[in-house]
């Protein structure tokens, strides 16, 4: 019991450099996985920004890479297998890839936090919602057992846990599941972190309680100030909540946008079928209709645009523009209006159309 | 729970009475005289011999041997053996002798079996876990009895790192009987574990942990080891029952005067109310030691809930 280190109040990781922008900045970030069946190329260079109090959802496809690229941020990947390929990932205008392993810990938590989509699994079924949400400070604080505890009592009831002082001591099995959902954000947000990564916060969870789970996320978003990324299939949820979309496909964003931007008027085909393949809360009634054919397999992903083999607007040969065949050019992300960027060669077509 | 053990308890003894009327029912089957065994080459004269048979009841039918067995257990009588040694005095004599190297082996199975079993478990695929992988799997498929034989002619008789057999030099005298004795288990708690670790590594509360921000020794220790030992623990519980059958071999090739011994001894004599005192009392061993694993399993794991 040596590490007295990790207790220092003030620990340079998280001091901000005072010359730098958005609190969280990716750039270019690659992750791959080296499986003994060949390379799994999860994330392919994405990159974007969240500020001081913004929300930032991230949609698509599951398997299209948005909980790896989480949790490169977070330093938590299976490694090995996962390997980041390269890019940077600037917390406070510091790259995290290059800090130690000490710095990055102390990062996790007081600066960036996660929160997981099955909170009965990601917690620990052994130790009291006290004792896992207590750890935090003791771990990064070296508060006592007890003053931790008495913390741990502080937050539930922020997060507006019933009678947070008589289940403190309660197991994680004990508890339904927005309940321990709950628990999980109250841990998440222990050390008041700038960042806060939420992957399917409620995809597990009742309809009602969902709703009731994102007002809480939003109320505290708003207490605290942190930006928020917000990992999603709830088109509903991100109208009512995100400031900014990122669309996902193949490892890679392939649309960015403020959110009625993107949603009014998609300026990529795979946005719009992701638009219409999942249940919206304003269109009831209308047809679902899925994206015809398989999300790629990440290890063999298709030549030029990777959405090209399901893509109802898919031009190659002599029906292509010059250097815009979606099969052999891959299009870059690029900026299509104001504000607004996506990777197609044909977004203009689909904007005007 | 206070509940739950008390009931548990009470269920021994319907278990307990079963038991031993079935070791009674074998003993009275086995073949042979037990009385002209006892006199050996000795010529026994008749009139002794039939004093002999009724003072043991030998010359009844098995149910009214078992009833007049039952009817002494009644004020704690388990009988005599046939030089009117009292068999209670017999266990009491020679348990402790098998208690400590009941004691040598769960130390082995838990220490060695344990670090072995999470080394290869953190580093799965390893080279260390390799090794554990076939040692174990050599260890298991020799038999006790041939493993006892072997390590006593290696290590007792040509090495000379051990005493041969007997129990005169204190402790060091149950090392190797007690590793023998342990072997088997030991290779099973060191998979056991390996798996258990190995799984628990990958578990979402071990990512949520390092996701926190804790020190990598607290992910290891409070929230990967910590949740691997619930099964290794109770395995390990358990297998003390199970240990003293295994006794029986130890204790017979390293000549070590515990109840395994006695039982291996009175088998061979027919000592029919030996046998049957000594392995009733392994089986109340077994049970309980399963009634504890269960209580202990219940304080380990937090979902566990009787009543
Ligand atoms: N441990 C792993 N080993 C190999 N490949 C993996 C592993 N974890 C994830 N992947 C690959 O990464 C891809 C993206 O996964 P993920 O980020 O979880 O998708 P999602 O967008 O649904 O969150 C998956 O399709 C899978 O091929
Ligand atoms: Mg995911």
């Amino acid at each position: 019991m040596t590490s007295s280190s990790g207790y220092i109040s003030s620990t340079p990781a998280l001091e901000p450099n005072p010359t730098a922008g958005p609190v969280l900045e990716v750039e270019d970030l690659h992750v791959e996985f080296r499986t003994r069946n060949g390379v799994v190329n999860a994330v392919n260079g994405i990159s974007y920004s969240v500020d001081q109090g913004e929300t930032l959802a991230i949609l698509g496809e599951s398997g299209s890479g948005k909980s790896v690229s989480a949790q490169a941020i977070m330093g938590i990947l299976d490694s090995p297998p996962a390997v980041i390929a390269g890019g940077g990932i600037n917390f406070q205008g510091r790259d995290i890839l290059k800090m130690n392993e000490e710095e990055q810990r102390q990062i996790r938590g007081p600066g960036i936090a996660m929160i997981f989509q099955d909170a009965l699994s990601a917690l620990n079924p052994v130790y009291s919602v006290g004792f896992q949400i207590g750890e935090m400070f003791r771990a990064h604080r070296g508060t006592s057992r007890k003053e931790a505890k008495q913390h741990a009592i502080e937050l539930m009831d922020r997060v507006r846990i019933p009678a947070a002082a008589r289940r403190v001591n309660d197991y994680p099995h004990q508890f339904s599941g927005g309940m321990r959902q709950r628990v999980m954000i109250a841990m998440a947000l222990a050390l008041d972190p700038r960042i806060l990564i939420a992957d399917e916060p409620t995809t597990a969870l009742d309809v009602t309680v969902q709703a009731q789970v994102m007002d809480l996320l939003k109320d505290l978003q708003r207490d605290t100030g942190m930006g928020l990324i917000l990992i999603t299939h709830d088109l509903g949820v991100v109208n009512e909540v995100a400031d900014r979309v990122a669309v996902m496909y193949a490892g890679r964003i392939v649309e960015t946008g403020t959110v009625d931007d993107v949603f009014t008027r998609p300026a990529m085909p795979y946005t719009v079928g992701l638009m219409n393949s999942i249940p919206q809360v304003e269109a009831k009634g209308g047809r679902l209709q899925p994206i015809i054919g398989q999300p790629p397999n990440l290890a063999r992903i298709p030549s030029g645009c990777p959405f090209h083999p399901r893509c109802p607007m898919a031009r190659t040969g002599a029906a292509a523009a010059p250097d815009r065949d979606c099969v052999a050019d891959l299009p870059p992300l690029r900026v299509v209006t104001v504000g607004r960027e996506a990777a197609c060669h044909y977004s203009e077509e689909l904007l005007n159309g | 729970m206070g509940r739950y053990v008390a009931r548990r308890l009470l269920l021994t003894i319907p278990v307990l009475i079963g038991a031993s009327f079935l070791i009674f029912a074998m003993v009275y089957a086995l073949p042979g005289d037990p009385i002209r065994a006892l006199a050996g080459d000795r010529p026994l004269s008749p009139a002794v011999a039939a004093q002999l048979r009724a003072q043991f009841n030998l010359g009844d039918p098995l149910l009214v041997q078992y009833a007049k067995y039952l009817g002494n257990l009644t004020h704690l009588d388990l009988g005599t053996d046939f030089h009117n040694r009292p068999v209670l005095e017999i266990i009491s004599d020679r348990l402790p002798v098998t208690a400590k190297l009941t004691l040598v082996a769960v130390f082995f199975e838990a220490v060695i079996g344990l670090v072995a079993g999470v080394f290869a478990g953190i580093r799965r695929n390893g080279y260390f876990d390799n090794l554990v992988l076939v040692s174990t799997t050599l260890i298991i498929s020799i038999p006790i009895l041939v493993l006892a034989f072997l390590s006593q002619y290696i290590f007792g008789l040509k090495l000379g790192w051990f005493p041969i057999a007997g129990i005169t030099e204190g402790w060091y005298s149950y090392l190797l009987p007690g590793l023998v004795l342990a072997s088997g288990s030991l290779a099973y708690v060191a998979r056991l574990t390996r798996t258990s670790v190995a799984e628990n590594m990958r578990a979402d509360y071990v990512r949520t942990a390092r996701a926190k921000g804790l020190p990598h020794r607290t992910v290891i220790m409070r929230h990967t080891l910590r949740n691997s030992l619930i099964p290794v623990v109770t395995f390990i519980g358990a297998d003390i029952g199970a240990l003293l059958g295994g006794a029986i071999v130890t204790e017979a090739v390293f000549n070590i005067p515990g109840i395994g011994r006695a039982v291996f001894d009175a088998v061979r004599g027919q000592e029919g109310a030996v046998v049957v005192g000594i392995v009733t009392l392994m089986v109340f061993f077994f049970i309980f030691f399963n009634l504890v694993v269960d209580v202990l399993y219940a304080v380990l794991d937090p979902r566990i809930r009787y009543d």
